[in-house]
């Protein structure tokens, strides 16, 4: 297991590597001068000569590519060209709420995901099967920004449960972890549910029934342990769509996080805040795999023994 | 006598042509069956002909103001209401559709081409080949959700066409990755080694006899791939990074009913419904012709 831990560690390496070569070269695409940008309206020549030359885009594009990769190891993301602080200080003030946003989404999702998927295998084809299977077809196909503002209405300026917008309580959180957790749940019960399917056709269910176990333990001790092998990986496959999903949820509700912070940099043109953000999030998303694999391997024996 | 590749090539066209007349009858029959199927692709075939006939249905223009006629609720003149400008929303969304649909289209097409090349380069030729293309397609994946289309859009700047692109950008390592295996799995079997061993070029091998058998678990993706194409690309517009105002475009309308939650829910309400309905649609549709067309795939 430590060995397999260490190799997917390594395995990482390369693909942070290509993310911030990605990050990097998507910057390149800017149209016009980042001189120019940079320096501000009206900067006389000299001075576009000298940004130019203090950001070291007069180097070749490898030695900067070579140059950013090596300020990113050391944490130095750059300046916001907004605040003119540095980026990393900007996102790690913004990080924590994203981090409570998306695990009490993911919570969300692999709780309700799993136990509609639960009811369902084991009531296949009834009215409640067919009715939660409806439901998540619905759950993947909703945008979630416009369920968050459907929510806000119904519950918020009509029922007046939960504050409309806003972070820092258990209620401020209610709202928008469902609007972000819903479409995660929809596919964690679609997988589920057909996972739970084949397990529970399987001999040592039968035998399992056959001793005159419970039901109850029977699905959720001896099934639901193997059914969930497959989901695990579903899961962490949604944690990254829920991680982008953050921008548009707190958009909707009006939180300070990371991907708010992500859209109003793109609208202020505020490069630097842009790339550090984007290249943060893909890393958080590439530590969270690197967990998930090692779950899954450690859930499911057999691939250790293949 | 030796037989070439061309030889073999002029004598079946018939065989062929009935062949594949068999698979379609045998898979229209299975999608047939399929009612869900049925009502994903009669929902996605509701929107082609609103899309197409917006210009005579449309009982207003989507783009006139009315200041004076501005946020009426759903009336017999008005059968969605108004927006702030008084413009009239079952218009904007029947234009919409257009926008919606061919955002879907085109960027699924982006990502569909260079998913194809991509995936049947690297599946096809191994070795090397394989493994650089395949840890780009890691590093593309390696970007959650989003916000790979975010930094794209961030670099190009808002607009409806730059989300095609970046949406379809998004897409190509799903496709990438579906053909290199399909590709991987076909090139195994014996017909492919004996088309090699009559002479037949690896570029008529992969277009004439890897592709076509390789065709309906990419037919699947790219229907399902529409659909989270609308969603995204609405989502784009929804933060103001995509189709910009006056354009009727639904995540755009739904950004701009945001503004007005509170004292006209209505005008966020029906292009919400629009694009869930659409969307549903494809997915629907996308879920049907995989159990018709690729058993295998069926969840």
């Amino acid at each position: 297991m430590l060995v397999f831990i260490i190799r997917r560690i390594l395995q990482m390496i390369p693909v942070l590597l290509g993310v911030t070569l990605v990050v990097f070269l998507i910057m390149q695409m800017v149209p016009g001068d980042p001189a120019v940008l940079l320096a501000g309206e009206g900067a006389t020549p000299e001075k576009i000569a000298e940004v130019r030359h203090q950001l070291g885009l007069d180097k070749p594009l490898a030695l900067q590519y070579l140059n950013y990769v090596k300020d990113v190891a050391q944490g130095d993301l750059g300046e916001s060209i907004r605040t003119n602080r540095p980026v990393l200080s900007e996102i790690m003030t913004r990080l924590p709420v994203t981090i409570e946003l998306a695990a009490a989404s993911i919570l969300i999702t692999i709780v309700l995901g799993v136990f509609a998927g639960v009811v369902s295998a084991t009531k296949q084809y009834t009215v409640a099967d067919i009715s939660l299977m409806i439901v998540a077809l619905l759950g993947v196909s909703l945008p979630n920004f416009w369920l968050g503002l459907m929510l806000i209405l119904y519950f918020s300026v009509k029922l007046h449960l939960f504050p409309v917008a806003g972070w820092g309580s258990f209620m401020h959180m209610v709202l928008p972890a469902l609007t972000l957790g819903t479409s995660g749940a929809a596919i964690v019960a679609r997988m589920t549910r057909s996972s739970m399917l084949e397990v529970i056709r399987q001999d040592y269910i039968r035998t399992a029934r056959a001793k005159g176990v419970k039901e109850r333990v029977i699905v959720y001790k001896h099934a639901l342990k193997n059914a969930l092998i497959p989901v695990v990986t579903v899961v962490g496959l949604q944690f990254g769509s829920l991680l982008g999903g953050t921008v548009l949820t707190e958009s909707v509700f009006a939180i300070n996080g990371l991907g708010r912070l992500i859209v109003d940099a793109i609208r202020m043109r505020d490069l630097p805040m842009v790339q550090g953000a984007v290249l943060v999030v893909s890393v958080i998303f590439v530590l969270v795999n690197l967990a998930v694999d090692i779950i899954y391997r450690s859930l499911n024996k057999r691939i250790e023994l293949n | 006598m030796k037989l070439e590749y061309a030889d073999v090539q002029q004598t079946s066209p018939k065989q062929t042509a009935s062949r594949s007349k068999q698979k379609w009858n045998g898979f229209y029959r299975k999608l047939k069956r399929n009612k869900i199927a049925l009502v994903g692709g009669a929902i996605v075939l509701f929107y082609l002909l609103v899309a197409m006939l917006a210009p005579v249905l449309a009982p207003f223009d989507p783009l006139e103001i009315h200041l004076e006629k501005k946020l009426v609720p759903p009336s017999a003149e008005h059968w969605m209401g108004t927006d702030d400008k008084g413009r009239d929303i079952l218009s904007r969304l029947m234009y919409g559709t257009q926008l919606s649909l061919a955002v879907g289209f085109v960027s699924v097409l982006i990502g569909m081409v260079f998913g194809i090349v991509l995936g049947v380069v690297a599946g096809y030729y191994g070795k090397w080949i394989d493994t650089v293309i395949m840890r780009v397609i890691d590093v593309l994946l390696a970007f959650p959700g989003i916000l790979l289309a975010l930094a794209i859009i961030s670099a190009l700047g808002p607009s409806l066409m730059n989300v095609m692109v970046a949406v379809g950008i998004f897409s190509i390592p799903t496709f990438a990755r579906i053909v290199r295996g399909s590709t991987l799995a076909v090139k195994k079997l014996e017909y492919v080694d004996a088309v090699r061993a009559l002479g037949a070029s690896d570029f008529i091998i992969i277009a004439k006899h890897i592709l076509p058998n390789i065709m309906s678990p990419i037919i699947v993706q790219a229907t399902l791939r529409v659909a989270t194409a609308i969603l995204t690309a609405a989502g784009l517009s929804f933060l103001g990074l995509g189709a910009q105002p006056p354009t009727p475009e639904w995540g755009a309308m739904l950004s701009n009913g945001r503004d007005f939650l509170f004292s006209a829910p209505h005008i966020a309400l029906f292009p919400g419904i629009a694009i869930s309905t659409l969307v549903l649609g494809f997915n629907l549709f996308g879920d049907g012709l995989r159990d018709a067309l690729d058993p295998r795939m069926k969840k």
